[in-house]
């Protein structure tokens, strides 16, 4: 996958908005090793421990481009658009049974109170509403995935 | 043929890396379930994966059996392990989880019942044959007074859903257990749902023994030997140790034999704890409660048998014998763990959260620090201030000390307020040092 300038500075932007001070991405034929704050954290004092150890720092970047570290809230972002997000962990389901047609399609448009999907915690099915009025632009996870809270749903073109 | 091969880690904290780590010695795979709070925690990295179940507090999330089981069936996983605290005593997750077909790491829910009902469990350990304090379940409207009258002042007032120093009050006459039993009884339903409450003979200098056994779905306990946790604070363990230092060996033998004839009587499975005060006055023991979770303290009982309890609990839950009978559990040295907490002993040891700055616990040979924390990291305010136990394994008990003191000295924390100078001046007190001292001396000689 190649980067671009944008998407390097789409990084950057994210661990300086998170409470990482240090990120490592290795993939087949790019390796992005990025610090925070100039300060050696061996130097400054990690403890000399198996379960601290430098190496094993940061393995995981954060979960989804919206940078995990931010609070789950409809929002817009530097591209213009707004997301929705989970509140709750569960099984993201487009439909309200299957079969049926999905709740929004991109270039849907929906109001605040407009559900957007259903999020199955055992067995308890919870609606969610968009919370922002606008056109879905992009749905994120497949049907029938499992969504963390806070996860990105949709990201909508406000109105 | 092993059916466990990812585990679901439904914890936080220095416990949810610490069974990451014994998982991946084991070849297993791991989700850590995180609340908001931990996602950028060292469990969560070192995991194979991590999900954020819920918001950070643990009532939204930790505390959720409902989103854990989720979780854990969203990410395929075939167990959970649910470390200490949070929903790690709880019969619903047990249940849910083996209705769903997972394996729960722990005993099972009708054991997990028993465990968290005192009364029961006290009437259990009498059936047994194990001895149990004087004691009487007090209902409303039952002559608290007569009962106390015959167990003898002060007595203890607990809470059948209590357990782990929790729920507890001391009345020193009459007078006082009238003007507490209502205000206990509210607060046992409050914060345990359930109000029952009954007296219990207060031990005036007692020692905090436990004795860790394993049981096997196979019909095999063993006992690993006990623990001494006698340094408290509110109930609260600060300094834990194994052996119990100035144990005479009959006493050691009838404590660990009357566990494992409890464990046997309940068909107990998996790893547990059986508590037992010691009264150091007349050397007569008392059965107090049995938990039915790794323990905080379980390293120095680790470091003593040189065996790793909580692969031992995932053997255990896989349905494999134990693999090794009471004969094959010999001890070696001592073994002392102090728990390092993120708290203000000088403000009433008021919970200290923030962000290290500096944290550094110094490589030593004869010591086995468990953390999860190094610089940088922050300590939410939302959960327990635990922020690393330190362990000293060395031949003596004396020597043991000597080397969580020079740990305890050279160890580089700034950021936060911790019991660094308590858990110093305990290990240096010279009523520390000559060997037990009762439940009530930390609050008496130091705090």
């Amino acid at each position: 996958v190649a980067l671009s300038d944008e998407d390097i500075r789409e990084i950057l932007r994210i661990i300086d908005e998170s409470a990482l001070t240090e990120l490592q991405i290795d993939t087949e034929g790019f390796s992005l090793h990025v610090r925070k704050g100039g300060g050696d954290a061996e130097a400054s004092g990690r403890p000399r421990v198996r379960e601290a150890s430098q190496r094993d720092a940061v393995r995981h970047p954060p979960v989804g481009a919206e940078g995990s570290a931010s609070p789950p809230a409809p929002g817009a972002h530097s591209d213009g658009l707004a997301t929705i997000t989970a509140p709750m962990l569960g099984t993201f389901y487009r439909a309200e049974a299957p079969g049926k047609p999905p709740f929004v399609e991109v270039g849907a448009g929906v109001e605040p109170d407009t559900i957007v999907c259903i999020i199955e915690v055992m067995k308890m099915m919870n609606s969610v509403t968009a919370g922002v009025s606008g056109t879905i632009a992009e749905v994120v996870p497949e049907n029938a995935e499992l969504v963390e809270y806070g996860q990105v749903l949709f990201r909508v073109e406000p109105a | 043929v092993n059916r466990i091969k990812r585990v679901f880690v439904a914890n936080r904290g220095e416990i949810a890396l610490r069974i990451v780590t014994a998982c991946q010695e084991l070849g297993l795979e791991t989700v850590v379930g995180t609340s908001e709070a931990d996602r950028d925690g060292l469990a969560a990295r070192r995991a194979d994966r991590a999900v954020c179940i819920g918001p950070a507090p643990a009532g939204e999330s930790y505390l959720r059996d409902d989103l854990v089981v989720q979780a854990a069936l969203g990410t395929e996983c075939d167990a959970i392990h649910p470390g200490y605290g949070f929903l790690s005593e709880s019969p619903k997750l047990a249940a849910r989880a083996e209705e769903n077909g997972l394996i729960f790491i722990g005993p099972p829910p009708e054991v997990i019942e028993l465990s968290g009902d005192k009364l029961r469990a006290r009437d259990e350990a009498a059936r047994a044959g194990v001895p149990i304090l004087p004691g009487k379940e007090i209902a409303p409207g039952d002559d608290a007074r007569q009962a106390a009258d015959e167990i003898g002042y002060p007595v203890l007032v607990k809470a059948a859903g209590g357990g782990g120093g929790r729920g507890i009050k001391l009345a020193k006459d009459g007078d006082e257990l009238d003007s507490l039993l209502s205000l206990a009884r509210s607060e046992a339903g409050a914060a345990f749902g359930d109000e029952r409450l009954y007296l219990e003979r207060f031990v005036a200098n007692a020692r905090h023994l436990e004795v860790q056994i394993a049981a096997d779905e196979h019909g095999a306990v063993v006992h690993l030997g006990e623990r001494d946790c006698s340094v408290q604070r509110r109930y609260q363990k600060v300094i834990e140790e194994a052996p119990a230092p100035n144990l005479d060996p009959g006493t050691r033998n009838a404590l660990t034999a009357e566990a494992v004839a409890f464990a046997t009587a309940i068909v107990y499975r998996n790893l547990g704890t059986v508590e037992f005060v010691l009264d150091a006055d007349t050397a007569e023991y008392f059965f107090l409660e049995i938990n039915c979770r790794i323990q905080v303290e379980h390293p120095v009982t680790e470091a003593v048998t040189g065996r790793d309890l909580v692969k031992l609990q995932i053997h255990i839950a896989d349905g494999h014998p134990l693999g090794f009978s009471q004969n094959d559990v010999t001890f070696d040295g001592h073994a002392i763990e102090c728990r390092l907490n993120a708290e203000d002993v000088a403000r009433g040891f008021m919970p200290s959260p923030g962000t290290l700055s500096l944290f550094s616990v110094p490589d030593l040979r004869q010591l086995r620090v468990d953390t999860h924390l190094c610089a940088g990291a922050t300590i939410p305010p939302y959960y327990d201030s635990l922020m690393a136990k330190l362990v000293a394994h060395a031949e003596g008990r004396e020597a043991t000390i000597d080397v969580l003191l020079e740990a305890l000295e050279e160890l580089d924390v700034e950021g936060v307020e911790t019991n660094r100078a308590l858990l110093i001046s305990v290990l240096a007190h010279e009523d520390f040092r000559r060997g037990a001292v009762s439940t009530v001396w930390l609050e008496r000689a130091i705090v």
